[in-house]
């Protein structure tokens, strides 16, 4: 089993991402070019934080366009496992394999520490280890995390349990004091309807390992390796 | 031949940006501002050679694909025939 981290220019997570899967998690681990028109045989894909092409334009608007993505949209319909983190998510939003787009935070300002996430759908393959509604302490680092999405989309996210992720207080209730961004509906994570693409806001990565203070990300990453296994031991 | 972009939230979007803005212009004096949106504008220079309809038809996949995000955003274009064509 494999997991491949891309890089794209200004991509500044992917050493976070690489080290926890190497070091962390003790598998082999690839860094995948944005030029690059395959994805080497990954088993499953990171796209990282960061700040892809400068964001310039608009986050994750050029990244869209490069030919690893195409690789990632052809992966994604095929059922691959792919995870977009912080300037990731909003790569993904862009590319169209997630619905919905990111505005400026509410506040306008860069916001930069740990909050509290609620794990509101157990039933993907990246919190199937971990229970349904229990709390996460993960960090965040982002000025465009105020997820939009028009109401109807916004409807089918919500009856389909596509909403995986949501901003809550250190108990798990969720509150407009508890939602650093202005996100619709507190949203911190949302993944498509066949359940294999996941876009969050917070860094897993980042709280992975109890040294740095914080290792409640980690369960993101051994999700996906269960939900991969039985994958692997057919081959 | 020059074309000029504008590119906003659609209206339907909250647009933070342009809710502070307001505010500064009211605490600045300035009691008429109702209401601000703010957006970006993009002036595209183009090949003088191209017709009109050709630059409609680039201005327009240029703006729906890569200018905009259609989820959040509309944009509205003119083009400005550019000074003594060659």
């Amino acid at each position: 089993m494999k997991f491949g981290v891309l890089i794209f220019p200004g991509s500044n997570c992917e050493h976070d991402a690489y080290h926890m899967v190497s070091k962390v998690l003790h598998l082999p681990v690839e860094f995948i070019w944005h030029q690059s028109k395959d994805l080497k045989g990954c088993d499953a894909i990171v796209v990282p934080g960061g700040f892809s092409y400068g964001d310039y334009l608009r986050t994750g608007a050029i990244a869209q366009f490069s030919p690893v993505m195409e690789a990632v949209r052809k992966f994604a319909a095929n059922g691959g496992l792919v995870i977009g983190i912080c300037n990731g998510f909003q790569i993904l939003l862009e590319s169209g394999l997630l619905p919905g787009a990111m505005l400026r935070n509410k506040g306008l300002k860069y916001v930069c520490r740990h909050v509290h996430v609620r794990v509101e759908s157990a039933e993907t393959p990246f919190t199937g280890s971990a229970r349904a509604a229990s709390v996460l302490q993960i960090p965040i680092g982002h000025m465009e995390g105020n997820y939009f999405v028009d109401d109807v989309t916004l409807r089918q996210l919500e009856e389909n349990r596509q909403v995986v992720f949501r901003y809550c207080t250190p108990n798990g209730q969720i509150t407009d004091e508890a939602n650093p961004n202005g996100s619709l509906a507190n949203i911190a994570g949302i993944c498509n309807a066949e359940r294999n693409v996941l876009g969050m806001m917070p860094h897993p990565e980042r709280a992975s390992e109890a040294v740095l203070g914080c290792d409640d990300g980690l369960v993101v990453f051994q999700s996906m390796v269960h939900s991969l296994e039985p994958l692997a031991a057919h081959r | 031949m020059k074309a000029r972009v504008f590119v906003s939230l659609k209206r339907s979007v909250l647009d933070p940006q342009g809710k502070t803005i307001h505010h500064s212009l009211q605490n600045l004096g300035y009691g008429s501002v109702e209401d601000v949106r703010q957006g970006k504008f993009f002036e595209i220079t183009l090949d003088p050679k191209i017709s009109s309809e050709q630059a409609r038809v680039e201005i327009e996949k240029m703006a729906k694909s890569v200018l905009t995000n259609p989820v959040i955003e509309e944009f509205r274009y003119e083009l400005e025939a550019g000074e003594a064509r060659a």
